[in-house]
């Protein structure tokens, strides 16, 4: 049986969930989100990604109900959402610092919109048991939030926007407050839930390899703006702009001017160098400026030129950065230009090849660089 | 041993200014009346030796609490003291907690003026702000004739000498106890409790009484005893503005000192008016208690 690959914005028949109309949101003079259009479709975990102020939370706190849009419109499954108080949406939110009622027992909490509804008890006493065992908390029921590890806070605030069964969830930098190692158990446990409950995720977070984990979908935000809206992998690989090359992952930027040149172009970027060769489905005009994005992991490091690359240039080690697995080296041309390139720490370290000051050849595919106009 | 320094000076500071003054009240309390100086009998006379003493300790008995059950304007005054202290302590739940309320909701550079608002009473000197009430608070006072002029009466409200001036005036007096607890509890609250609550399907009415009332509630429990602990044995308020209408124990305990300068008698009544405080005293202590429990 053939995986069917979960892509419905590349079905133009699919109904996305929710629908952004030329949305303006405008604080006084500030422009928190500038004049956007968008859709996230059903079971989407949709990851709104970009620096803080950027907008992302804005464009939560509108679908939660707690800002209005200035101009535009929100659809909910097809329904103007502007009319509708945060408490009368069937969406629901995880909040940053999880909100939890100090008051109330873990038990209370997750029950707590569910007797909003008026729901009979035993309907209430089954779902938050359902809810507990999905977020593994049975044992945890009876403590007031202040009685558990952040974690299991965390797991509880979950719980409880999920007992409503919404149609929607948000979640904002739901991560944030764990450290390092239960932060990437808790993406898993996410993207997990997700699955199993079926229901269409939004998350608000600064960090990126949380954003490209869990997402299905990521939009970077800059300035009240979605720059790149696509799959962790083509937002990567193909970014869109400078800004999206530059702040998801590590990456060199180049600029220079193109020549067509074959089946790519060719990129002058300094006086008395060779040009650079990249080839691309983006047109230039001959002469128009660009810029060479270039992901250290794609550079080669040798220390006799490689034969077969186009793309060779020689330099000198200024820094090393040693992450365990990986080194990256920061490598200068004698334009003064930097390059950085990654290498796998396959052998030991008292093994290394290079070192500082040493000069070597960087070397990359045709097909290595991303062209990106500006 | 320098642990044991550490607490024996609180201790000793209350040996000395609560104990001891204590015993000395409840030993009054269970002499009889004399016309002499002081006016009591027996008083310890070291100079008899052992025989002194003990007839010191067989010449006292509770015949001043006997007598307090004979005359029912004592229990009167007891119950109408604690009923006017609940009543007021009500009442100044209901004006001080939206006053709270608002302070903690008003933008944050706001607030310290508005909290020095509250406190600035306490500058000028208890007595002159109750005098000036019956100034405000008489018949031919500031508020009669305010209201005589805009037309809202034709005939000056009686107001003082009134219980309703006790209460206006307990009220006034008071207001800062309820107000800083109640205060400080709401804006330690965080603000998305609400947000959370509201998302979860609660209406900004319905938010208020599930998440912020409950979690003030250590706050109003605190403002409440602050409040009525001290209502309970008030003097001033009741005599200043209350008239002879008024029954109040604080006032009770006044005459018996003063007017009839029965020092036993008088005793008595302190020492009744004590353990009725007792019961309040302990819940208070309870209640801070729980909430220290509660922040750890």
């Amino acid at each position: 049986m053939a995986q069917v690959v979960f892509e419905p914005w590349n079905d133009p028949k699919a109904k996305p969930l929710i629908q952004f109309k030329g949305v303006t949101k405008r604080f006084g003079e500030f422009t928190a989100i500038d004049n956007q259009t968008f859709d996230i479709y059903e079971r989407e975990f949709f990851a709104l990604l970009g620096p803080s102020g950027c907008g992302k939370t804005t464009m939560m706190r509108m679908l939660a109900g707690f800002e209005k849009p200035t101009e535009g419109k929100i659809l909910l499954a097809g329904q103007d959402l502007a009319p509708i108080p945060p408490n009368k949406r069937s969406v629901n939110m995880m909040f940053q610092s999880y909100a939890l009622f100090p008051h109330l027992s873990v038990w209370e909490n997750i029950a707590f919109g569910l007797k909003r509804d008026g729901k009979p008890k035993d309907v209430i006493a089954a779902r938050v048991d359902e809810m507990l065992k999905l977020t593994r908390l049975q044992q945890f029921a009876k403590r007031k939030p202040h009685q558990i590890s952040g974690g299991q806070r965390q797991r509880v605030a979950l719980a409880r926007s999920l007992a409503k069964a919404p149609k929607l969830l948000l979640l904002d930098e739901p991560l944030g407050a764990l450290d390092a190692k239960l932060r990437q158990a808790t993406q898993f446990e996410l993207m997990d839930i997700q699955e199993k409950t079926g229901t269409t995720f939004v998350i608000v977070t600064h960090d990126q390899e949380e954003a490209m984990t869990v997402a299905s979908r990521v939009a970077v935000m800059d300035n009240g703006r979605i720059i790149q809206a696509d799959t962790p992998a083509r937002i990567y690989e193909m970014p869109n702009s400078v800004y999206v090359a530059d702040f998801i992952g590590e990456v060199t930027i180049i600029p220079g001017t193109a020549r067509k040149s074959g089946e790519g172009y060719e990129i002058a970027y300094a006086e008395g160098m060779t040009p650079l060769y990249a080839e691309t489905e983006t047109t230039f005009d001959n002469g128009e400026t660009c810029h060479i994005a270039l992901r250290p992991e794609k550079v080669a490091i040798s220390a006799e030129r490689p034969e077969d690359r186009r793309n060779a240039v020689q330099g000198k080690i200024i820094d090393i950065a040693y992450l365990g697995n990986l080194s990256t080296y920061h490598v200068a041309l004698p334009n003064g230009q930097m390059i950085k390139a990654q290498t796998a720490n396959t052998r030991r370290l008292s093994r290394r090849g290079f070192t500082w000051e040493d000069t070597v050849w960087l070397s990359w595919t045709d097909t290595a660089a991303v062209l990106l106009k500006g | 041993m320098r642990r044991f320094a550490l607490i024996f000076l609180p201790y000793a500071w209350l040996l000395a200014l609560f104990l001891v003054p204590f015993l000395i009240v409840l030993k009054i309390s269970l002499s009889d009346i004399a016309t002499a100086i002081p006016p009591y009998t027996p008083t310890l006379d070291f100079s008899q030796g052992w025989q002194g003493i003990r007839a010191f300790f067989s010449a006292l008995d509770f015949e001043n609490f006997a007598f307090l059950r004979t005359d029912d304007l004592y229990w009167k005054s007891y119950v109408s003291s604690l009923q006017i202290a609940a009543l007021s302590t009500l009442l100044t739940l209901l004006v001080g907690y939206p006053i709270a309320y608002g302070m903690a909701n008003a933008p944050d550079h706001w607030r310290p003026t508005l909290m020095m608002l509250v406190i600035l009473p306490f500058w000028t000197s208890f007595l002159i702000r109750v005098y000036s009430w019956m100034g405000i608070l008489s018949t031919e006072g500031y508020l009669n004739q305010v209201l005589l002029k805009i037309g809202v009466i034709s005939e000056p409200l009686i107001i003082l000498n009134t219980p309703t001036a006790v209460y206006i005036g307990i009220v006034y007096t008071y207001l800062p106890f309820m107000i800083l607890p109640i205060y400080s509890a709401l804006e330690r609250m965080d603000g998305s409790l609400l947000e959370a609550a509201e998302d979860l399907g609660c209406s900004r009415i319905k938010a208020f009484w599930l998440i912020t009332v409950p979690l003030s509630k250590s706050g109003i429990i605190a403002g409440c005893f602050l409040v009525f602990i001290p209502v309970i044995g008030e003097f001033v308020i009741p005599s200043l503005l209350g008239g002879s209408q008024t029954l109040m124990i604080g006032k009770v305990l006044w005459e018996e000192f003063f007017n009839n300068r029965d020092w036993p008698v008088a005793s008595a009544v302190a020492v009744v008016l004590l353990l009725i405080l007792i019961i309040p005293i302990v819940l208070f202590q309870r209640n801070e208690q729980k909430q220290r429990e509660a922040e750890e």
